[in-house]
């Protein structure tokens, strides 16, 4: 297996982190940075997912890469019946870089075990999804100028959400004090809790999306209450507009607060919040090609900055 | 000689393996898991026998066959409480417990649907969090196992 692979943010220490960080802010400054040249990466996407393809389509672009691949597995041979171990060796032979998208749990890591090809997780169902943690990390560092010791909220949906579990595993190194906002049904799950308890960090849990929680917050990290995720219609009525974010919500926050949201968002964020110059969502989204562009290098094992 | 008959209900082993306090309700998966139904030594079965620690317990017997630990210890998923007696010359020589390992590859299911494992030809494999509580986690997806659901994924 090839250890520049990145399958999931615990795979990585805090320093790998740090290092990843570095390299977006270096992609930031030097978008176009032609350090591919020559190479092939391909994208897997079993299933379809156009944000986050794009994204990491942009990131090679933009070190002068070229891109194979396929954004469906009904055009590929998935739809025939192959194996995701013979897709995988096969593309093995073209691409220096795999970039996969997976509607089963625990693909991009089994995809590892098959090939000596670097392996980069573009998320594997409900489980993992690194890149975009790293994203969220390098919002965080950017809009702050400091990960640790935060005050960082997280409402909606901590229990399915992947993007809050991601992102509390990677902060706890960095000595922050979180507030889960939710629903009962949507509560963060006890390992997680559990993670807080044994590392020492300082959590509340909270029913109410109350002012104390807002006002005292750097970072709102919001996430999308999915109908789905309710047996019962009536409850999900009833929970779907307590935690959503308005725009006077804001006005006695904190002048170093912003807003994040792994997007799409639905009404959880309302669109008046949306010209706040807290808002940060979208510009968290433009990240993503710095922290895809840092990912890839590293996986290719690309000294950064250059000689 | 009352208490005798009891235990004479079983042949004795001249040489080979006596698996006891199987709890009664995982005799026929500890059976499976160690492959016994393809073996072709002489094979005793017993369940449901009086036992005063599990209030009814199993016990496997095969002639001329000792079991690498590794192998044995696969049962310890559904069996914790077993204990091996190697037989050799009608004399048990060495008795020992089960012990989970870290990791189990390729016995348990994963039950999560949206698995790779239930849907690639691959074996299984589990991350062993809590021995004591018998708790897995799959390695590939991340899905907890509890003792009372590993039973039934075997």
């Amino acid at each position: 297996m090839n250890t520049n692979s990145l399958v999931s943010i615990s795979d990585i220490t805090k320093e790998e982190m740090l290092d990843l960080l570095e390299r977006a802010s270096y992609f930031e400054a030097h978008p176009n940075s032609k350090l591919l040249d020559g190479r092939v990466a391909a994208t897997l996407f079993f299933e379809p997912s156009t944000r986050t393809r794009l994204s990491f389509e942009t990131a090679v672009n933009r070190l002068g890469g070229r891109v194979i691949g396929f954004s469906d597995a009904s055009t590929s041979s998935t739809s025939k019946g192959e194996t995701l171990k013979d897709t995988i060796k096969m593309v093995s032979n073209y691409a220096d870089i795999i970039i996969m998208r997976h509607f089963l749990e625990g693909a991009a890591r089994y995809a590892t075990e098959v090939t000596d090809v670097p392996v980069v997780n573009a998320g594997d169902g409900a489980n993992q999804h690194p890149s975009q943690t790293m994203l969220d990390l390098y919002s965080i560092l950017k809009t702050q100028g400091k990960l640790e010791g935060l005050n960082i909220a997280m409402v909606g949906d901590l229990k399915y959400g992947r993007t809050v579990h991601s992102l509390l595993m990677a902060m706890r190194y960095f000595n922050p004090v979180f507030h889960f906002v939710s629903s009962p049904q949507l509560r963060m799950p006890q390992e997680y809790i559990d993670v807080c308890r044994r590392e020492g960090i300082a959590y509340t849990e909270h029913t109410e999306f109350s002012p104390e929680v807002i006002n005292s917050a750097d970072i709102l990290y919001m996430t999308r209450v999915q109908r789905e995720r309710f047996s019962d219609a009536m409850e999900y009525e009833k929970v779907k507009n307590l935690y959503t974010l308005r725009n006077a919500m804001l006005a006695d926050s904190k002048p170093n607060l912003r807003v994040l949201h792994p997007l799409p968002r639905v009404n959880e964020i309302d669109r008046d919040v949306d010209d706040n110059p807290k808002a940060y969502y979208f510009e968290q989204a433009r990240n993503g090609v710095y922290a895809r562009q840092a990912i890839i290098t590293r996986a290719l094992g690309i000294q950064i900055p250059p000689k | 000689m009352t208490s005798d008959k009891k235990e004479l209900a079983v042949a004795a082993l001249r040489a080979g393996t006596v698996i006891d306090h199987i709890p009664a309700p995982a005799l026929f998966a500890a059976v499976r898991i160690l492959g016994i139904e393809s073996m072709d030594k002489s094979v005793t079965i017993g369940n449901n026998l009086a036992s005063g620690r599990l209030g009814s317990k199993g016990i496997i017997k095969v002639a001329d066959t000792e079991f690498p630990q590794d192998v044995l210890d696969r049962i310890a998923i559904i069996a914790p409480t077993a204990v091996v007696n190697i037989i050799r010359d009608y004399e048990v020589v060495e008795k020992r417990p089960v012990n989970l390992p870290d990791v189990i590859t390729g016995i348990v299911r994963c039950p999560n649907p949206k698995c790779i494992t239930n849907h690639e030809p691959m074996p299984t494999r589990f991350d062993v969090t809590n021995k004591s509580a018998v708790e897995l986690r799959c390695y590939y997806c991340g899905h907890s196992v509890g003792s009372d659901e590993a039973p039934s994924l075997l």
